[in-house]
């Protein structure tokens, strides 16, 4: 099991360690500074922290000895690229590493929309303009933000060719080779929030997050802004699921071994966003979507307004552990796939992502 | 040619930035800040140049909008503050 957890929070960056029993903030680095998302390379070691700084500008800085100091690398940048009104980086919404062949390959998905590769750790970053330039584009648009952007970057494990992104909204996204080309698969994805001759666009789609089990890199999960949806044949055809209480939420965890198991953290459907009944609850599906258990047990089960966020959700290798952040600062951890989790006493800045390391 | 002064959270990206820079116009000015110092590039400009929406410019004593700061003409006795708004945070 992974005994770090990274937190990427409103006010820094918070780096807990397992002590016995006990998850510590063991290391905190840029606090005051929104952290929007915290990659960890499997590969070689290095962290990657996005930083949204509200008057400077998205920024991004990579750590070469575990958080311990930074360098500041210079950003993706949209110069020279054309638009009315032209195009500027106005978040680092996600990053992801690249293959193991591909060492020093990173990917950034931004708002307002534009995919960045590296290939130097992040010192240089060059726009996928195939994906840029796809008509299709100008269907996008902000989802909770007022721009859209790319928040999920799926690799295949196998086959670094293969890469799989997100979009809100904008629906999800396939190469096959690499980013040169691009086709949108959303085939079964619909739309409650457009005109009904568009609600099956899939270029208007609105995946919140979009993950995919380690084992079986074909099987692939959606919270999408009014339902959840599961895909078994790599994107290509994707069916609805009924996740309890509600269909509305933002986080969904694949299990790294066994693709029929996912788990979902759901709340009142889009102008509220709060826990259903003010309690937080996480659905657990063992049977690929068919069926849900609804876990509460060691989560407050009145007067929460916890909201958890899309990429504040993460199961580690093992699959038995799990954590959760949500907009208030609540962090709860399980050992045992969710059947109890354990909140922590640190009373923390509203979290945006978080990710085992 | 202007005096330029900047907040202390760039002061923090770029020790010592502030000081005497040359140009007939602030973006002439900040070309020549950016040269001695171009880190502070992306902190102060978007990615077409533009002057962030919450950095706060002052030209002698007055608040300027973005587009319009760039292009004011700089005086040897031009004062220029370059401020995080207030807005932004």
């Amino acid at each position: 099991m992974s005994e770090r957890l990274l937190v990427s929070t409103r006010k820094g960056l918070f780096d807990f360690r397992k002590q016995g029993r006990d998850w510590r903030v063991a290391q905190t680095s840029f606090l005051g500074t929104p952290i929007s998302y915290t990659l960890r390379d499997p590969r070689d070691g290095a962290l990657y922290a996005a930083h949204d700084n509200g008057h400077f500008g998205a920024k991004l800085h990579r750590s070469d000895d575990d958080g311990v100091t930074w360098l500041e690398l210079t950003p993706p940048s949209y110069e020279g690229v054309e638009g009315d009104p032209a195009p500027s980086l106005r978040l680092i919404w996600s990053l992801a590493a690249g293959g193991a062949d591909e060492p020093g390959v990173i990917w950034a998905g931004t708002l307002p929309g534009g995919l960045f590769k590296s290939q130097d750790r992040g010192a240089t970053w060059v726009l996928n303009r195939s994906l840029w330039d796809r008509p299709e584009r100008a269907k996008w648009f902000g989802g909770g933000f007022d721009e859209p952007g790319i928040h999920s970057i799926l690799v295949h494990p196998q086959n670094s060719k293969q890469i799989t992104v997100g979009v809100s909204c904008g629906g999800v996204w396939r190469s096959d080779d690499g980013g040169a080309t691009w086709d949108v698969r959303c085939d079964g994805m619909w739309a409650a929030y457009t005109p009904p001759e568009a609600k099956t666009d899939p270029a208007i789609q609105d995946p919140h997050r979009l993950v995919a089990s380690a084992s079986a890199p074909d099987v692939f999960w959606v919270q999408h802004h009014n339902g959840a949806f599961v895909s078994t044949d790599s994107c290509a055809n994707w069916r609805e699921i009924a996740v309890p209480p509600s269909s509305f939420g933002f986080a969904v965890a694949a299990h790294p071994r066994d693709p029929k198991t996912a788990w979902f953290v759901p709340a009142v459907k889009d102008e509220f966003r709060y826990p259903v009944d003010a309690k937080v609850v996480v659905a657990r599906t063992r049977d690929g979507g068919q069926s849900f258990e609804t876990l509460r047990n060691g989560l407050p089960q009145h007067d929460a307004y916890d909201l958890v966020y899309r990429h504040a959700l993460d199961v580690d290798e093992s699959g038995e552990r799990l954590a959760f952040g949500s907009t208030t600062g609540g962090l709860w951890i399980t050992e045992n796939g969710g059947d109890d989790w354990r909140g922590l006493e640190a009373r923390l800045p509203p979290i945006y992502a978080l990710a085992f390391g | 040619m202007a005096r330029v002064a900047f907040t202390e959270h760039v002061a923090k990206v770029a020790p010592g930035a502030g000081g005497v820079y040359a140009g007939a116009d602030l973006r002439e000015v900040l070309d020549d800040v950016f040269r001695a110092h171009p880190q502070l590039r992306h902190y102060l400009l978007d990615d077409q140049g533009r002057v962030r929406k919450h950095v706060a410019v002052f030209i002698d004593g007055v608040r300027v909008p973005g587009a319009k700061a760039l292009e004011c003409r700089m005086t040897d006795a031009s004062d220029v503050y370059v401020m995080q708004a207030l807005s932004g945070g």
